[in-house]
């Protein structure tokens, strides 16, 4: 059992705050993502947690035990680094054996726990050799048997994968993800890969400029993003401004939708609206929907991505279906789900809009 | 037709490098093949390419001298004395220099260059008048501090360039496991700075082994050391003297070099950090 919180951690540095105000409860067992761009602090929450940097405030505890006068190597920590992780003069078994060999745990003990080690990683009999004879791939597999032969109650991922190459980079991905599921090993691993994030964290808290914009499940972050960065930041979003009008809110062109239920709002009030480019509906032009103008249709696989210009909005993004046939020039389009922001929070979603009514 | 045309060729290419190669080994064995050759001459005149007649005559000369016993004495104690002391004060310089951030460091680290900025001769007798008032002159710690200050400049710069060479990722990843600083700098910095500080060491006791200016003003004449004795030996005995006095000077060199030889190609290290 590892439940490991952090409770508003702040870290200020000469150039300005690096953390401002971070708390998280990562549950036992759980693999959760700091996502943000660089500079956002999450390889400085994830050095806070390491040991490696003391913050100005906050407290960082694991199982309700706080561990922050602790140093780096008494923290029940283990931490794979991005680069430069295995020292290069040491073979893989004493890369692997340090840590045990620092306990003076008994030389049998040492050999099985890194025989196991080596296994789980999916490297078994590669304790001879040197990490420059290895591949960028195998030398983080290494560094992440050195982290769990120790067992430590906390696995830290700072980046592990962004030097492998991007097809080895998915299938390290899922291997990784196996492996935290089998050990049962609280992880905190940071990205800027949302991709990644999305695909191996059980709930990922996207930061921004040193603050935690949100904290979730991958789906319900792409489908509620809390802010309008966390909209714009995973995934792709339309995203435009919009008048109140009573209970309305007008989108374009005269086209309006009802607000969600509970949105105080008051008229003449801006607020932003949302939509995920697979949430925008085509029609042909003259159906009912906001008139627009498609200027470019790029296959992307499993599916279309089409550019359309709508008077008062601008330039919007539309995912559909590859078996449709879509022709450039004008049409008409409509939202069926959108998402509401005031003051950059999201205050509402409606998840099915009627077919819009020329006013 | 461009002027290199005959890199485009290939076997123009090699014979090219072959003859770059052949003159370049030219130019560096010749003369020692030349020093070789007169070491072992007995009578070389002219026109003869090659000596009339050779012995072993000056190297049992050479061994029985003396002087020369002393000169290789002094060389062979000093020289280590001094690479050892230079380690055990510029090491932790380069280590500081290197990791730590304090006021005035890029100005000291620049400053080490100031015992190079001057004519040597001048600064040594300065120095000279001041080990007057200490006793130092005549004695073999005398030696020793004066060939330490041409050692200090590559004990400082080049393990503190390798100091800089290790990641601190390394460093934090032995923390992450256990070790605390002290044993982090021992089991990682150190092993990993480790080539760098060798050929540090090597090149200050090739300086150490090699000075005659300071040691000839400091020490001479109770402490000579053989590069001071080689003056001496050139100017007053016979040309196979010198060229034997010469090879005794260049085995240390050799020997060492051969031995760093792994250190100085160091491929491992730069190997390993490789996927930056």
């Amino acid at each position: 059992m590892a439940r490991l919180v952090l409770d508003h951690l702040v870290k200020k540095y000469a150039a300005g705050y690096a953390i401002q105000d971070v708390s998280l409860d990562v549950a036992d067992g759980e693999m959760v993502c700091l996502l943000g761009p660089s500079g956002c602090g999450k390889t400085t929450t994830l050095r806070v947690i390491a040991g490696f940097i003391i913050p100005d405030s906050g407290d960082v505890s694991i199982d309700g035990k706080s561990i922050l006068r602790l140093p780096p190597e008494r923290r029940p920590t283990g931490m794979v680094f991005q680069r430069y992780t295995l020292w290069p003069h040491m073979n893989v078994w004493h890369n692997v054996a340090f840590g045990l060999e620092l306990r003076h745990r008994p030389r049998k003990e040492i050999d099985q726990a890194v025989k196991g080690a080596l296994e789980l990683v999916g490297l078994p009999g590669a304790d001879k050799r040197y990490p420059s004879q290895l591949s960028g791939g195998q030398q983080q597999r290494v560094a992440l048997a050195r982290a769990l032969v120790l067992e430590p109650r906390i696995l830290l991922l700072d980046e592990p994968f962004s030097n492998v190459d991007a097809q080895l980079r998915v299938r390290m991905r899922e291997e990784l993800t196996a492996i935290q599921r089998r050990v049962g090993i609280t992880s905190v691993f940071v990205t800027h890969d949302q991709e990644e994030a999305l695909s191996i964290a059980d709930r990922i808290a996207v930061m921004r400029a040193g603050l935690i914009e949100q904290v979730a499940t991958p789906s319900e972050l792409y489908a509620r993003p809390a802010t309008r960065f966390v909209a714009t930041f995973i995934g792709t979003m339309n995203l435009f401004d919009a008048d109140v009008d009573a209970d309305q809110v007008v989108l374009a062109g005269g086209f309006r939708a009802a607000l969600p239920d509970g949105a105080r709002l008051t008229s003449g009030e801006k607020i932003g609206v949302g939509v995920r480019p697979e949430d925008l509906m085509i029609d042909g032009p003259g159906e009912s929907g906001i008139p627009a103008d498609i200027t470019l249709a790029t296959d992307l696989g499993h599916y279309r991505r089409i550019v359309a210009d709508v008077a008062d909005i601008g330039r919007v993004t539309i995912f559909v279906d590859k078996s449709r046939d879509v022709r450039l020039g004008r049409c008409a389009i409509w939202p069926r789900r959108a998402l509401f922001y005031r003051d950059d929070r999201l205050i509402g979603v409606s998840d099915s809009l009627p077919l819009p009514i020329r006013s | 037709m461009k002027l290199t045309w005959f890199l485009d060729v290939p076997e123009l290419r090699r014979a090219l490098g072959v003859i770059l190669v052949l003159t370049l080994g030219a130019f560096l064995l010749l003369p020692l093949l030349t020093l070789i050759v007169w070491a072992f001459a007995d009578a070389w005149r002219y026109p003869g390419i090659l000596p009339q007649s050779y012995s072993l005559r000056w190297w049992s000369w050479v061994f029985q001298n003396g002087d020369v016993n002393k000169a290789i004495f002094y060389s062979v104690t000093t020289a280590p004395v001094v690479t050892l002391l230079s380690a055990a004060i510029c090491l932790p310089a380069a280590y500081s220099f290197s990791r730590l951030k304090f006021p005035g460091r890029s100005f000291l680290f620049i400053s080490l260059l100031a015992a190079n900025a001057f004519p040597k001769f001048g600064l040594y007798i300065s120095i000279a008048t001041i080990f007057f008032e200490l006793n130092l002159i005549n004695t073999f710690w005398g030696v020793v501090f004066i060939q330490l200050i041409n050692t200090l400049v590559v004990m400082v710069w080049i393990p503190a360039a390798g100091f800089d060479s290790v990641p601190r990722e390394l460093e934090e990843a032995a923390r992450d496991a256990g070790a605390g600083p002290l044993r982090v700098f021992w089991r990682v910095t150190l092993p990993i700075a480790m080539p760098g500080i060798i050929v540090a060491a090597i090149l200050a006791f090739l300086a150490a082994f090699d000075e005659s200016q300071g040691t000839l003003i400091v020490g001479s004449p109770r402490i000579t050391t053989m590069p001071i004795l080689m003056y001496t030996l050139v100017a007053n005995y016979p040309e196979p003297v010198g060229a034997v006095f010469s090879i005794l000077l260049s085995v240390p060199s050799l020997v060492l070099l051969l031995l760093a030889r792994r250190y100085l190609v160091a491929g491992y290290l730069a190997a390993g950090f490789r996927g930056r």
